[in-house]
């Protein structure tokens, strides 16, 4: 019997002041931030990245007397905007409504005006047109350059002025045609005689072993060397006249053009690599344009000092040695995970180890560049040198930076997350599965390797997809280890043996400083940075990608979910 | 291990004298009437087991005979398991234990030290509380015993995992099966499986450690049946919570309290007369 002051007493209070959870606010407002941040940064890098193979429509500006942007006596400038901002510094003495922007134009003609970038004040802008006829010629040196074209004058001294219809389709032919020569003279240069630079080089290291254990100047064995040096030399001196009249080739034909400034050029034919007309371009062309430059660029290799071309040797070497570092990094770092997990008593001293491990990954990574100088180049590629190499030396082979050590090197940089994954994921193997092998009479091992690995195998990705993350984009101790600007050769060709360990390499992290703080022109390398790096995302990325599809896959076949 | 050495010369040698210190609670049990009959198989002798110091068996003498079932019963803690698990010294990959006295295997120490444990278990089949198959096929799952054997002959695993599966009274729910995950089974399944894991490479002795109680009755009955069926060709040790299955299933029961068997005796002794009365009030339910 409930007496009416029970009645009256409410079974909970009413909270009046606020409802929710407050919390859900605070710790979205965390993630929202950081999310932000990345999309913006990501976004940044991709429309800039992207920007930069777009063919925008090229303007020709009339400037204002007073402009100092003027060159010469000209009063026009061709250019495309970069982008408009803002003066640094405002002239004090304009007026108040007075327009304080200023824009970035790329003008090209470096050869002409000295830069390929100008800033122009918007208020001296008086006029703008995109003349039709305008061409932009991308050219092996000196960047691209901007004007009208006035005719084509061939060796044979025939000459096709700008207004003839078959005008474009020979210039066509001719960019063509060069760049057929490019190809053969590089095969022959690259190819053929740096396959007997080799067979010469072999010889000479053959003779030099053969006077050096004592071998008279005169003997048979020597003379036959000399013979086949001299047989070599005759067939490199072919060669290279071949490819001197290649070269030649290339120099004489020339197209005359006329830059908006009123300076005259001729262009020889193996100067162009590709041209086109920005101002007549349908959108369709233009988006093709854009496919195009965008695959030169992927598979071109660098010209200029790395500011113009492709960059497809660092994303090769990028990615070997991404792989490389993969290859070495898990085995090892497994391996220890499995000793510390399964087999070492746990104590004071694995928890100590388990400790080291993780500050390990702490250490900054141009620790372990110079650790990597240290160890893998002096003593173990030294010692190399001395046992399997003493012929070449004191020329270095492994002896030097090369693809192999910059690997190993980060391979230990990143071996702790590879090994604080693997244990966990060990970890997470459940006990009865264990007991259900070793009931089976399997040993320790055999459980481990039949059992535990398969089952962990999903975990151990995971950190070796960290641990590529880590290591692709990681820069600083490759400076020390093997990166260089320019590379001649790849580190994996079709020459025998085909892996070639002990060669410098290129890579696309070094490839970004390189341009944006050691180029020589850092305006004109600043739109390739931004696509370098908008690559190098993508390329890990991609990597990431791979070691997530194969770890599904694993998952799949090895889900425990029964536990 | 403590074991002194005056313990392993007596490998093959006749048990020795029960009369040692600590006996009392032992020799409580009474001896079992038809025992001398049967052949015995795993024979306890004065097995003191200890997890660091705490000591979870006292002084265990109890005998298991072939093709009988012997149920081992009592409240949680007991040391049922501990001891089924030292059978086939699995509790070796637990750290800091020690044991004292001896269990025999036809005579043979399982402590010998010329023994290879592996050697041990591959001749002792074991199947766990909850169901562990490991993450295969249902194939390799069974012939998982056959392979660390180093048997890979194609037609012989065939044979294995026909005449395990069939024992197992699993074949016809998964023999077209065989190749998928053995994950995507049943619960009741899992656990069949594992028995024909267990099984698969013709143990003598097969350890059952609560095998049923992670399943469902109509599962359960299944493996009781089986169990039935199973020690035509086994020995079989099971612990069991389960006082009825106990019953259904055993032909000898053992009743452990606190570290200690208190009676081992016939099943149907134990359950109808138990000589002593702590068994009589656990089986009865007034305690445990």
């Amino acid at each position: 019997m409930a007496t009416t002051a029970e009645k009256s007493k409410p079974f909970f209070t009413k909270n009046t002041k606020s409802h929710g959870e407050p919390f859900v606010w605070f710790t979205g407002m965390g993630l929202a931030l950081g999310v932000l941040m990345i999309v913006s940064l990501l976004a940044l890098i991709f429309v800039k990245g992207l920007q930069v193979f777009w063919p925008a429509k090229v303007a020709v500006y009339t400037l204002s007397e007073t402009s100092d942007a003027r060159i010469g006596s000209s009063e026009v400038l061709a250019g495309y905007k970069v982008m408009k901002q803002e003066k640094p510094v405002r002239d004090l003495n304009a007026a108040d409504d007075h327009d304080h922007t200023e824009l970035q134009l790329f003008i090209g003609n470096k050869e002409i005006y000295g830069q390929s970038f100008k800033f122009v004040d918007v208020a001296d802008i008086e006029s703008s047109s995109y003349p039709r006829e305008l061409i932009r010629i991308e050219r092996q040196e000196y960047g691209d350059a901007i004007g009208e074209a006035r005719g084509l004058r061939f060796e044979s001294g025939e000459y096709v002025p700008a207004t003839h219809p078959e005008f474009r389709q020979r210039l066509h032919e001719l960019v063509k045609e060069a760049a057929q020569r490019w190809q053969k003279i590089k095969k022959i240069e690259k190819g053929d005689i740096g396959v007997i630079n080799r067979k010469m080089e072999k010889i000479r290291l053959k003779k030099k072993m053969l006077l050096n254990s004592g071998e008279s100047f005169d003997s048979p064995r020597i003379e036959d060397l000399d013979d086949k040096t001299a047989r070599l030399q005759r067939q490199y001196e072919i060669l290279a006249a071949e490819a001197g009249v290649l070269r030649h080739h290339q120099t004489q034909d020339f197209l005359e053009y006329q830059a908006y400034t009123g300076e005259k050029k001729s262009l020889a034919s193996g100067g162009i690599v590709d041209f086109y007309y920005p101002n007549q371009v349908s959108l369709f062309e233009r988006a093709g344009l854009f496919l195009h430059r965008m695959g030169t660029f992927l598979t071109g290799e660098p010209r200029e000092a790395n500011t113009e071309g492709g960059v497809f040797p660092a994303i090769f070497g990028t990615f070997v040695m991404t792989v490389m570092m993969s290859a070495a990094v898990t085995p090892f770092g497994v391996l220890a995970a499995i000793y510390l997990r399964e087999y070492a008593k746990q104590g004071l001293m694995v928890r100590a180890v388990r400790i080291a491990v993780n500050n390990l990954a702490g250490v900054p990574s141009i620790v372990f560049g110079v650790f990597g100088v240290g160890f893998f180049v002096y003593f173990v590629g030294a010692s190399i040198d001395q046992l399997f190499f003493k012929d070449t030396l004191p020329t270095p082979t492994f002896g030097t930076g090369g693809i192999l050590w910059a690997s190993l090197t980060l391979a230990l940089l990143t071996v702790p997350v590879v090994i604080v994954a693997t244990e966990e994921a060990l970890a997470a193997v459940p006990r009865g599965m264990r007991e259900g092998s070793l009931a089976c009479g399997a040993s320790k091992w055999e459980t481990i390797a039949r059992i535990v690995l398969p089952a962990s195998a999903p975990g151990i990705l995971t950190g070796l997809i960290l641990a590529m993350a880590r290591g692709a984009s990681e820069v600083a101790p490759l400076m020390l280890v093997g990166v260089v600007k320019l590379a001649p050769s790849l580190p994996i060709d079709g020459i025998a043996p085909f892996f070639h360990l002990e060669r410098k390499f290129m890579h696309l992290g070094f490839h970004i400083y390189d341009l944006g703080f050691q180029s020589p022109d850092s305006e004109a390398a600043k739109p390739m940075v931004f696509a370098t790096t908008l690559l190098l995302i993508t390329l890990v990325v991609v990597l990431n990608l791979g070691a997530i599809f194969i770890r599904e896959k694993l998952r799949k076949k090895y889900a425990t979910g029964a536990f | 291990m403590e074991q002194t050495l005056e313990q392993e010369k007596n490998l093959s040698a006749p048990p020795p004298s029960r009369k040692m210190a600590g006996m009392q609670e032992s020799e409580k049990a009474k001896p079992h009437s038809r025992i001398e009959q049967d052949r015995p198989v795993i024979r306890v002798q004065d097995y003191n087991f200890f997890y660091g110091t705490a000591q979870t068996l006292f002084n265990v003498n109890l005998t298991m005979f072939e093709n009988k079932v012997t149920a081992i019963i009592g409240p949680s803690g007991c040391g049922k398991s501990t001891l089924l698990r030292n059978i086939n010294r699995m509790n070796d990959l637990v750290d800091g234990i020690s044991h004292k006295g001896d269990i025999l295997i036809h005579g043979q120490s399982i402590y010998d030290p010329h023994l290879e444990v592996t050697e041990l278990r591959k001749r002792i089949g074991m199947v766990f509380q909850k169901s562990n198959p490991f993450p295969k096929t249902i194939y390799e799952n069974v012939v998982y015993s056959l392979r660390v054997a180093g048997i890979n002959n194609r037609s012989v695993l065939d044979e294995a995992v026909e005449s395990s599966l069939k024992a197992a009274a699993l074949w016809d729910e998964v023999k077209d099966r065989l190749e998928d995950s053995a994950l995507g089974l049943s619960g009741g399944q899992m656990q069949r499986l594992c028995i024909a894991r267990a099984i698969a490479n013709r143990p003598e002795i097969l350890l059952m450690d609560e095998p049923c109680s992670a399943l469902d009755p109509i599962a359960t009955a299944k493996i009781e049946e089986l169990i039935y069926q199973l020690k035509k060709d086994f020995t079989i040790v099971i612990v069991t919570h389960n006082m009825q299955q106990a019953a259904r299933v055993s032909d000898f029961t053992a009743f452990f309290y606190m570290g200690k068997l208190i009676e081992i005796d016939e099943t149907k002794k134990i359950f109808m007369s138990p000589s002593i009365k702590q068994t009589e009030e656990y089986i009865t339910g007034r305690f445990g």
